[in-house]
């Protein structure tokens, strides 16, 4: 009898790599990344209107600047991108039970869109 | 059944996890089109510092940033642990800690303001 036991060599580091569903996964995980840094940009905004009008108009000259521009494209891309990812799986999430039947999934990732839609266009015809 | 804290840390990951998903991209794209000088008239002192002076404002701001802070920390957490940094206690310490210290400073800038 082999007494060995059989030790699976696994990566702690790079294990995702092995497979895209692995990729994709950790492509979700790392844009907290990009929110973590956004909601300090948010805070930083915060912190130059509390200062008065200079120190606002010197944060909009570096929002301004291509480092400014080049952040919030990223970003966009990793919310956009977690956003719609966590939509699609919203039926396996938290499935809606009507009596015996479950509510289809197609209704429930359209009505996350919807909302999307929605809220995003209140927020962009306020902010513009 | 057991008293457990856990409903209410789940449901303000929760929570953040929703206000994220929801508010974060269209917000991005404000401040995209103002880094890309889009809405010049929009983005003024003047015209911002009257919406975020507003007390519904600075609640809906508050609410915003602390939920989307802790909501990505307790990520971050499982991140690094993906990544294979095991020292989780040393890791919980730091996320939260700017968790924490984000909301902080939230909380004395909208006073402030």
């Amino acid at each position: 009898m082999n007494s060995k036991p059989y030790v699976r060599e696994v990566s702690k580091t790079t294990w995702f790599l092995s497979h895209p569903r692995y990729q994709r996964y950790m492509a979700r995980e790392v844009t907290c990344i990009f929110i973590m840094a956004y909601t300090f940009l948010l805070i930083c905004a915060l912190g130059s209107l509390a200062d008065g009008p200079d120190a606002f108009q010197e944060f909009l000259n570096a929002l301004r600047g291509p480092w400014g521009v080049l952040f919030n494209v990223a970003v966009l891309a990793a919310t956009v991108y977690h956003s719609a990812t966590w939509f699609n799986v919203t039926p396996q999430a938290m499935p809606i039970q009507r009596g015996e039947e479950f509510v289809p999934g197609h209704l429930i990732v359209g009505a996350h869109y919807g909302v999307w839609a929605v809220v995003s266009l209140i927020i962009l015809v306020w902010g513009m | 059944m057991a008293k457990s804290n856990k409903p209410i840390f789940w449901g303000l990951f929760a929570a953040g996890g929703t206000v994220t998903a929801f508010v974060t991209p269209a917000l991005v794209l404000v401040t995209l089109f103002a880094a890309m000088r889009f809405n010049m008239d929009m983005f003024t002192y003047e015209t911002i510092h009257a919406f975020a002076a507003h007390w519904l404002s600075k609640l809906i701001i508050f609410g915003v940033i602390l939920v989307s802070l802790w909501h990505a920390a307790h990520r971050l957490r499982v991140t690094a642990h993906d990544f294979g940094i095991r020292a989780d206690t040393v890791v919980a310490y730091v996320v939260y800690g700017l968790a924490a210290l984000g909301t902080l400073m939230t909380l004395v800038y909208l006073l402030r303001i």
